[in-house]
C-alpha cells in the first residue's frame, strides 16, 4: 500500500492523483497530494511508476502498516535504493531505454512442459 | 447537488482497459464520435496494466495454429468454438503486428533478430494505448465510474450515467451504442490491479434485460507471497513448496496442484514456496520479463530464489475465469439491441470453454472483441442516423439506487457492510475454490438475502452512488456464480465440485445465467462449431 509521499521530492504535479486507477490522493493545502483513502489503494505500484520525481513508496503489503515506520522512513528507503526502483526497471524517465525492449521472457519452467501455462 | 454534465456521442466506451482502447480506437477509426468513460484512469485501470501478459499470437502456419487451438480443448471441457478461436489468433495477429509496425510498443528483439511479439508490459502498453486513443480523437472521462445504463423507449441501450468522482458532480452520455468494456470481477481481493474490476458492467447488462454465460467458471485463485497484492502465477512454476518445518508439501504446484495449497491454508498451516528450479538464465529472463514480479521480494528483503517465504491463494474471480457477459454475434453484440460487451466483461468461453483465460488468451481476446465492438457500435450508431440523440432515455438503474422500500423501511445496510458480507461468501478457499452443492447451496442463500435487503433498503446518491453500485455488483455476480456452479452438476474445466467430481457427457454445454431479484440459468444450446473433438 502506497505509505509515503515525500514533500521533500514531490513537485506537485498532481500526476500521482490522476493516474491512481482507485483514487487514494487528494491534493493537500500546501500542493503536495495526501493519501486520503489508503483502504483504497490496491498495491499495484502505478502512482510510483508513474511519479517524475521518485517521491512515493508503496510498500508490499496490501494492508497499512500504521505500527512499522520502516515503510515511511525516506532516507532507508532511498538508501535502499527503493525510492523510484520500479520506475527505473521499466525504463521510464528521460534518458531510460524502455524495460519492454529488454523483456525477453525465461522458457517456463519445468511443470510448464507438462502443462500449458495459463495464468 | 452540482448540475449534470451531458455529453453526446455516437459509440460510448465504459472501462479503460485493453479491451476498452482497442473498442474506442476501431469505433473511432470506423467514423464514430466516441466517448470513453473509466471508472479510474485510462492507462493504469484493470489488470492488464498493473502487470503484463502473454498474448495468443500465433504464426498464421496452419500446424501452428491446428496447435494452438487444440492445446487447451480439453482442459476447457469442450466447450470453446474452434470459428472462434481462429478468429480470435486472426486479429491478434494484426492488432500485435499493428502495434508493432505502428512503433506503438516497443517489441523486444529474440535470440534469432526477429521481434518477440507474444507478450506484453502492462504498463508501457496501456501508457501507449491510451495516447493512440487519444490520438483518435476520442474524448476520455477519467475517473468517471458509470453507474446505470440508460435505455430509449423500446429497450435498446441509449446511453449512461455516473459520476465524475474527481470533479464532483454527475454526467450523462447520449449515445448511439454503448460498449461495456468494465472488466471481470474479482470481489476486491486486492490481487494484482483487480479492484477496478467489480462486476459492474454484468450488473448494468442484467438490469437492460441482457445474459451471462460461464458464471460457473469463476474460481480462479492465483498465488502471491503472504501479505501482498502480486498474483504472478506463471512464475510459481519454478516452485518447490514445502510445510512450516521444511518438508516438500506433497502434490503442491501451481498447475493442478494449487488445491493442495488450498487444503494446508484452510488447514491453517503456512505454505511455503521457493522458486528453485529456475537456473541462472532462467532468473535473470524472469527479472527481464516481469520486473513488477520482484517489487515484492526486493522490498521485503526476499531472494525468492534461495530463501523460502510463505504464499498465499487470492480470488481472481472472473477476472482469470471465463464467465461473463452472453454475445450474441460476431461483433460483440449481446442480446439487447445497442449493447456490447468486450474484454473480460464479457465470457470468454468462446475461445476458452471453461478454463481460465488468464494471460494470454484473455489478452488476444480483449483486443479482439474490444476491435469487434468498437466497430459493430460504430456501424449500430451510423444505423440510428441523427434521431439517436433524440430519444427519450430512461435510467436503468435499480439495486443501490432506486430502493423498492418505502422509506423508513428496513434499512438496506451500508455499501461496505455489503461488501463484507459478499466477500465472506465468495473469498473462503471452502465455499468457493474446493466447491461442494452444501457450502455453495448455504453460500447462495446468505447471497440472496443480501441481495433481498439491499435491494429493498439501499440507497446512495451523489459519488456514494459508485460504492452502492459496486457492492450490488459484487452481490449479483456472486450469485450468478454460485447459481450456475449449482447448475453444473459435474465438473468441467475449473468448474469443479467435489460432490459431483466426473465429467457427465449429458452436462456438455454452456450455462447462461441472468436475473437480479430471481436469479435463473438455462443450458445454452451448442452451435455447430463449437468443439466437436
Amino acid at each position: 500500500m502506497i505509505e509515503l509521499v515525500s514533500a521533500e521530492r514531490c513537485v506537485a504535479c498532481d500526476r500521482c492523483i490522476r493516474v491512481c486507477p482507485t483514487d487514494v490522493f487528494e491534493r493537500g493545502a500546501d500542493g503536495v497530494p495526501v493519501i486520503a483513502r489508503q483502504d483504497d489503494c490496491q498495491t499495484c505500484f502505478q502512482c510510483e511508476a508513474n511519479c517524475p520525481a521518485d517521491a512515493l513508496f508503496v510498500a508490499p503489503y496490501t494492508h497499512p502498516q500504521p505500527q512499522d515506520p520502516a515503510v515511511r522512513d525516506e532516507r532507508r528507503l532511498a538508501d535502499a535504493g527503493l525510492l523510484g526502483s520500479y520506475r527505473a526497471q521499466i525504463g521510464w524517465g528521460r534518458g531510460r531505454t524502455p524495460g519492454a525492449l529488454r523483456a525477453i521472457g525465461p522458457a517456463l519452467g519445468p511443470a510448464a512442459q507438462a502443462t500449458p501455462i495459463t495464468s | 447537488m452540482s448540475a449534470q454534465q451531458e455529453f453526446a456521442a455516437d459509440v460510448l466506451v465504459v472501462g479503460g482497459g485493453p479491451a476498452a482502447t482497442w473498442a474506442a480506437l476501431d469505433a473511432a477509426r470506423a467514423g464514430a464520435d466516441v466517448v470513453l468513460a473509466d471508472k479510474g484512469y485510462c492507462g493504469t485501470s484493470g489488470s492488464t496494466a498493473a502487470g503484463g501478459t502473454g498474448v495468443w499470437y500465433v504464426d498464421p502456419e496452419p500446424a501452428l495454429r491446428e496447435a494452438a487451438m487444440a492445446s487447451r480443448e480439453a482442459l476447457g471441457g469442450h466447450l470453446a468454438d474452434r470459428r472462434w478461436m481462429a478468429r480470435v489468433l486472426d486479429q491478434t495477429y494484426v492488432n500485435m503486428n499493428e502495434l508493432a509496425e505502428s512503433r506503438s510498443y516497443p517489441f523486444p528483439t529474440g535470440p534469432d533478430g526477429r521481434q518477440l511479439r507474444t507478450g506484453l508490459q502492462g504498463p508501457e502498453y496501456m501508457r501507449r494505448m491510451r495516447i493512440r486513443v487519444r490520438r483518435a480523437g476520442v474524448r476520455i472521462l477519467d475517473h468517471s465510474p458509470v453507474t446505470e445504463l440508460l435505455t430509449a423507449a423500446d429497450g435498446s441501450v441509449a446511453g449512461a450515467a455516473g459520476q465524475r468522482r474527481q470533479a464532483g458532480h454527475p454526467f450523462l452520455v447520449r449515445a448511439g451504442a454503448v460498449v461495456l468494456a468494465t472488466g471481470g470481477c474479482a470481489f476486491l481481493s486486492k490481487a494484482l490491479g483487480t479492484n477496478t474490476n467489480t462486476g459492474d458492467g454484468a450488473l448494468y447488462a442484467a438490469e437492460v434485460g441482457a445474459e451471462l454465460s460461464g458464471m460457473e467458471f469463476s474460481n480462479a485463485y492465483g498465488i502471491a507471497p503472504e501479505h501482498t497484492s502480486v498474483t504472478k502465477t506463471a512464475f510459481y512454476s519454478y516452485a518447490s513448496f514445502s510445510t512450516g518445518d521444511g518438508a516438500a508439501l506433497e502434490g503442491a504446484a501451481s498447475q493442478g496442484g494449487r488445491s493442495v495449497i488450498a487444503r494446508s491454508l484452510l488447514a491453517g498451516e503456512k505454505v511455503y514456496c521457493r522458486l528453485d528450479r529456475a537456473d541462472e538464465a532462467a532468473r535473470r529472463a524472469m527479472r527481464l520479463a516481469q520486473p513488477n514480479f520482484f517489487l515484492t521480494f526486493d522490498r521485503l528483503g526476499i531472494d525468492p530464489f534461495t530463501d523460502r517465504f510463505a504464499v498465499t491463494l487470492l480470488a481472481e474471480g472472473t477476472v482469470r475465469g471465463t464467465g461473463g457477459i452472453r454475445i450474441a454475434g460476431d461483433d460483440c453484440r449481446t442480446t439487447v439491441p445497442g449493447l456490447y460487451a468486450a474484454g473480460d466483461a464479457a465470457t470468454r468461453e468462446e475461445i476458452c470453454g471453461g478454463f481460465t483465460g488468464g494471460g494470454s488468451h484473455n489478452a488476444a481476446w480483449a483486443m479482439s472483441s474490444g476491435t469487434w465492438a468498437g466497430r459493430g457500435a460504430a456501424g449500430y450508431a451510423r444505423a440510428l442516423g441523427p434521431g439517436a440523440h433524440r430519444r427519450v432515455l430512461a435510467p436503468a438503474g435499480r439495486a443501490g439506487l432506486r430502493p423498492t422500500a418505502a422509506p423508513g423501511g428496513r434499512p438496506g445496510g451500508d455499501a461496505r457492510e455489503i461488501v463484507a458480507a459478499v466477500q465472506r461468501q465468495v473469498l473462503p478457499y471452502d465455499k468457493n475454490y474446493l466447491r461442494h452443492g452444501d457450502g455453495l447451496t448455504g453460500a447462495l442463500s446468505v447471497l440472496d438475502d443480501t441481495w433481498a435487503r439491499l435491494r429493498a433498503g439501499l440507497r446512495a446518491t451523489g459519488t456514494d452512488a459508485v460504492r452502492a453500485r459496486q457492492a450490488a455488483a459484487l452481490t449479483a455476480n456472486a450469485r450468478w456464480m454460485y447459481r450456475s456452479a449449482l447448475a453444473r452438476t459435474e465438473s468441467r474445466g475449473m468448474a469443479r465440485r467435489l460432490d459431483h467430481p466426473g465429467q457427465d457427457p449429458a452436462q456438455h454445454h454452456r450455462i447462461a445465467s441472468g436475473g437480479l431479484d430471481e436469479v435463473w440459468t438455462r443450458p445454452l444450446a451448442r452451435t455447430a462449431t463449437e468443439a466437436a473433438a
